[in-house]
């Protein structure tokens, strides 16, 4: 081959240069970088995301950041208020009272999951722990439906009272189911959307009935 | 005439309809184990065995048998294997329960509508439906019964959920697991029985329970006659779908022990309605004032 001759490096000049290649400053694995921040800035991020998961279900657009960063600490804290806020019911000796809160706890999650699984074996192609985000997440009108109904229990418990808790809470049981089928049925294949749709459906239903049937004692 | 018909394939109204024609004609007729041909049935015009197994496809349901290990061929610790449960679509399951509720004389039901096909979305979304709609219907019933009355404290009465639940899901998973059980160890002694495989008879059983659902709705109304006339309806219905369904599983057997079969079924069916109607409606009463000792639950009396 005649001109490859001309292709050999000659052995006297020096090679050199950097064998590790440059972190840029927004690297994913900020593991060992986060220690040395001070702690506050730790919960303040953490918090921040919990916030804007918030604000996304309280206008739920269909944006993928609540379903891309999953975390359960929204729903954590929405159920154990629901839970904490549903006690004091009727607690009498007969046991024909409301839910206890390991009922409500059982209910939120256990449902959760059941959906989640059957919206899976349906064929539906989000994870499992962001579809328990969404639906924990969603929880949080019904969680203000349930301070509004104490609220007014403690003008009063009479018809008028009713009327309003109705209305409460029949508005923002639609807002959650809205909001949830918003951010999951776009994952589901379209021919079984209503199948994934009326389990998310019955759950609100069950949860929005526990509300409303709160009655103090 | 007659001759060149005879060598072509046959349907039964076809033959009927020549034999009505020409009875002293020879007619060969060929049975032919592929789909039913759905609207030109019917049970009452030929009491024959072939009719029947044409109808119900005994050489599909031998298939559907060997082909129910093959169809679902991933090992049953993967999530695939479960996934094939629940392969339906929404118009599938709306023409399920549509064939639940409106059970038409000669269609039967696993046959014409499950075809192999059997899903569990149905059964377990149907009886999660359905222990909700019982509970918070008889809680809203009694909440009408007993309003007015001075010495009644509304309570929402959660424990009956669970009661509810513990009951309808052993009634849809545990009768079909026993009849499935009987039918086993029958066709092991009597052949050439149409036997349906276990998910088949869960599936049987779950959309039965449709029929329930409307009707723990209308238990609301706190008249004892509405109640009842209820009651019947609704069994008369569901029950006729299992019955129409089992029937031709038990029919080639000993002639006693294919009656009770069916009457067992039936009566479980009405023992399960007429259970939740006695536990979690109260008795709508007459307009006696309250007495003196507060009213415990009074369900003794339907």
């Amino acid at each position: 081959f005649p001109g490859l001759a001309d292709v050999s490096i000659p052995q006297d000049i020096p090679v050199e240069g950097e064998i590790t290649v440059p972190v840029g400053s927004h690297s994913p694995d900020e593991d060992y970088s986060t220690l040395d921040e001070p702690v506050k800035d730790t919960i303040m991020r953490d918090l921040k995301a919990v916030g804007k998961k918030f604000v996304h279900v309280m206008y739920p657009r269909k944006s993928s950041a609540l379903l891309r960063d999953w975390d359960l600490w929204g729903p954590l804290v929405l159920c154990v208020s629901l839970a904490l806020m549903l006690q004091g019911g009727s607690a009498d000796s007969k046991d024909d009272g409301g839910p206890q809160f390991a009922e409500v706890f059982v209910i939120i999650w256990f449902g959760a999951v059941v959906i989640t699984l059957n919206s899976k074996l349906l064929g539906g192609t989000i994870s499992f722990f962001q579809s328990l985000c969404v639906l924990g997440y969603c929880v949080m009108p019904l969680t203000v439906a349930m301070l509004v109904c104490r609220l007014v229990l403690l003008a009063g418990a009479g018809t008028v009272s009713f009327i309003i808790r109705l209305i409460v809470v029949g508005a923002m049981f639609g807002w959650s189911t809205l909001a949830s089928t918003a951010f999951l049925a776009d994952s589901q294949p379209p021919n079984r959307k209503a199948l994934v749709v009326y389990p998310i459906f019955l759950f609100y239903f069950v949860i929005s009935w526990m509300i409303l049937t709160f009655t103090p004692q | 005439m007659a001759t060149a018909d005879d060598l072509k394939f046959q349907e039964f109204d076809d033959a009927a309809n020549l034999l009505a024609a020409n009875p002293d004609a020879t007619t060969i007729s060929i049975d032919e184990p592929v789909e039913i041909p759905k609207n030109q049935h019917s049970r009452l015009q030929e009491p024959g065995r072939e009719e029947d197994d044409e109808l119900l496809g005994t050489d599909d349901s031998d298939k559907t048998e060997l082909l129910a290990g093959q169809k679902k061929s991933a090992p049953f610790w993967t999530f695939e294997y479960y996934q094939t449960f629940f392969d339906v679509d929404t118009y599938q399951v709306l023409d399920r329960i549509k064939g639940s509720v409106f059970p038409v004389p000669g269609k039967n039901f696993v046959r014409l509508y499950i075809r192999s096909n059997p899903d569990l979305y149905g059964p377990f979304w149907i009886c999660a439906t359905l222990v909700f709609t019982i509970a918070v219907s008889g809680n809203l019933s009694n909440f009408f019964i007993h309003l007015g009355k001075p010495t009644y404290h509304y309570v929402p009465e959660f424990r009956k959920v669970s009661i509810a639940a513990t009951t309808i899901y052993a009634y849809a998973w545990l009768v079909p697991l026993a009849l499935w059980g009987f039918l086993m160890w029958r066709n092991s002694k009597v052949m050439n029985i149409v036997s349906y495989s276990f998910l088949e008879i869960v599936c049987v059983y779950g959309y039965s329970l449709f029929i329930y659902i409307p009707t723990a709705v209308l238990w609301i109304i706190p008249q004892k006659v509405v109640r009842w006339v209820l009651v019947v309806f609704s069994l008369c219905l569901s029950g006729s779908v299992l019955v129409m369904t089992f029937w031709p599983a038990v029919r080639d057997d000993n002639r006693r022990i294919a009656v009770a079969t069916v009457a067992t079924i039936l009566l479980l069916h009405a023992l399960l309605a007429v259970g939740c109607l006695a536990y979690f409606f109260d008795a709508p009463e007459l307009d006696i004032p309250a007495p003196i000792i507060p009213v415990h639950n009074s369900t003794n009396k339907v």
